[in-house]
């Protein structure tokens, strides 16, 4: 259990990494793994996730405290999602999106849209 | 550090938490909590008598909904609290509930809690929303079954024996990264609702984050809180009421008093240990230890308020 999500994080953080190198590396990483944030330990993991515009983000919570993804402009907001469960959004529109947990403010996290 | 400073901040520390456990007494006078023995009243007519009538019980965190291994049974915990109340001598004329009613906001959560607290032999209950209650997308569950007594605005006052009590929210406009938030059409409400009122009016306010700061890295204070305390600084007795920490934390800051209480449902770090404030697993027999209630009396004058904090066991 642990080794997967630790894998799952590595692959995420190789797309926000990637990403900001160049979009056809990142691209091969996104069609090798669906866009994803981790929510575990009272943090949004990556912190930061590039994606291509079209792209359905998904965040699954593995705390097992409930937590939300609420958008700071009210673009999208999830309802409380308890241990396992996931949220999905799918962005259209380039831009920078700032999203927060409802429940504990103090953890935040980007989407980048390219 | 030396050895013998060490040893006195482990001292200060046992003593703050024998403070904090079950059955001690907290008379509040002159806005100064001064620690109690406490026979428990509740079976004892003559301690009970010497408690004053209780105006009041604080009940927090219920967390309806949460079924994880920090407590699988947060009804049953719950039920446990209702027979406590139930079983005091003198019956508060009323119950305050300090937020985190539901642990998901889900309808079936906020039924089930409405069928446990119909239980209760004081009827008269007033609730403020904890970011447990408003975390449905549409935040509506709780405003449809609490909304009531403010209007839907999530706060508002009333009183009751010579006591002036006002529910505040701080849960809905959260800055991201920062602490619970009152607004300014929230504080602009308190100057008008506090306007007219005489310095010597006991003042006892109550919402589910703390309003002050306890532990800012967690979200564990109120970031516009200082705008609120001036307008109550006149006061010449102010009891300020929170929950969200599951834990008793005290403070006294010259008329006022501030003061979180346990939860009834699970118990949750101290401040900055672990990842985060979720709930914490303690061994079973000692988790009864660790919930509870706040009792709250009136002793002689209204003035006078006396906080009693009793665990479940």
């Amino acid at each position: 259990m642990v080794a997967a999500s630790a894998r799952l994080l590595v692959a995420a953080l190789s797309v926000a990494i990637l990403g900001g190198m160049g979009g056809s590396i990142a691209a091969a990483a996104e069609s090798a793994d669906p866009p994803k944030v981790m929510v575990k330990d009272f943090m949004f993991m990556p912190m930061s996730l590039t994606v291509k515009a079209g792209s359905t983000v998904t965040w699954v919570n593995m705390d097992d405290e409930p937590h939300t993804v609420v958008s700071n402009t009210q673009m999208f907001r999830s309802g409380a999602l308890d241990t396992k469960e996931t949220f999905s959004f799918k962005f259209t529109e380039p831009g920078t999106y700032h999203f927060t947990c409802s429940i504990h403010p103090r953890m935040v996290g980007t989407i980048v849209v390219q | 550090m030396s050895d013998d400073q060490s040893l006195l901040s482990r001292r200060k520390a046992l003593k703050c938490m024998a403070f904090g456990g079950a059955g001690t007494l907290f008379a509040l006078s002159g806005g100064v909590f001064t620690p109690i023995d406490l026979a428990m009243a509740a079976s004892d007519k003559q301690s009970a008598a010497k408690l004053g009538k209780p105006l009041f019980v604080q009940i927090s965190d219920t967390h309806i909904g949460f079924n994880k291994e920090a407590n699988p049974d947060v009804a049953g915990s719950l039920t446990q609290t209702i027979d406590i109340v139930n079983g005091m001598y003198d019956q508060p004329a009323l119950i305050i509930h300090t937020g985190d009613i539901t642990h998901l906001s889900k309808p079936a959560e906020f039924d089930l809690a409405q069928q446990l607290f119909s239980r209760l032999r004081t009827t008269e209950m007033h609730t403020v929303p904890g970011e447990h209650d408003t975390s449905d997308a549409a935040v509506t569950e709780y405003f449809s079954r609490f909304g009531k007594a403010s209007d839907n605005k999530g706060y508002y006052s009333f009183d009751h024996a010579g006591v002036h009590f006002i529910g505040l929210i701080n849960v809905l406009q959260f800055k991201p990264g920062g602490l619970g938030t009152l607004g300014a059409d929230q504080l602009d409400w308190v100057a008008t609702d506090l306007k007219h009122r005489s310095s010597s009016t006991p003042i006892v306010v109550f919402a589910h984050m703390p309003l002050w700061t306890i532990y800012e890295p967690w979200g564990w204070g109120t970031g516009d809180s200082e705008q609120l305390m001036s307008q109550l600084r006149r006061f010449g007795s102010v009891t300020v009421l929170n929950g969200h920490i599951h834990q008793i934390v005290q403070k006294v800051e010259g008329n006022m008093t501030f003061h979180t209480a346990r939860s009834t449902s699970y118990p949750q770090p101290v401040a900055g240990v672990g990842s985060g404030p979720g709930p914490l697993k303690v061994p079973a027999d000692q988790l009864a230890s660790m919930l509870g209630i706040t009792s709250v009396s009136v002793v002689k004058h209204p003035s006078a308020l006396t906080l009693n904090d009793t665990a479940l066991a």
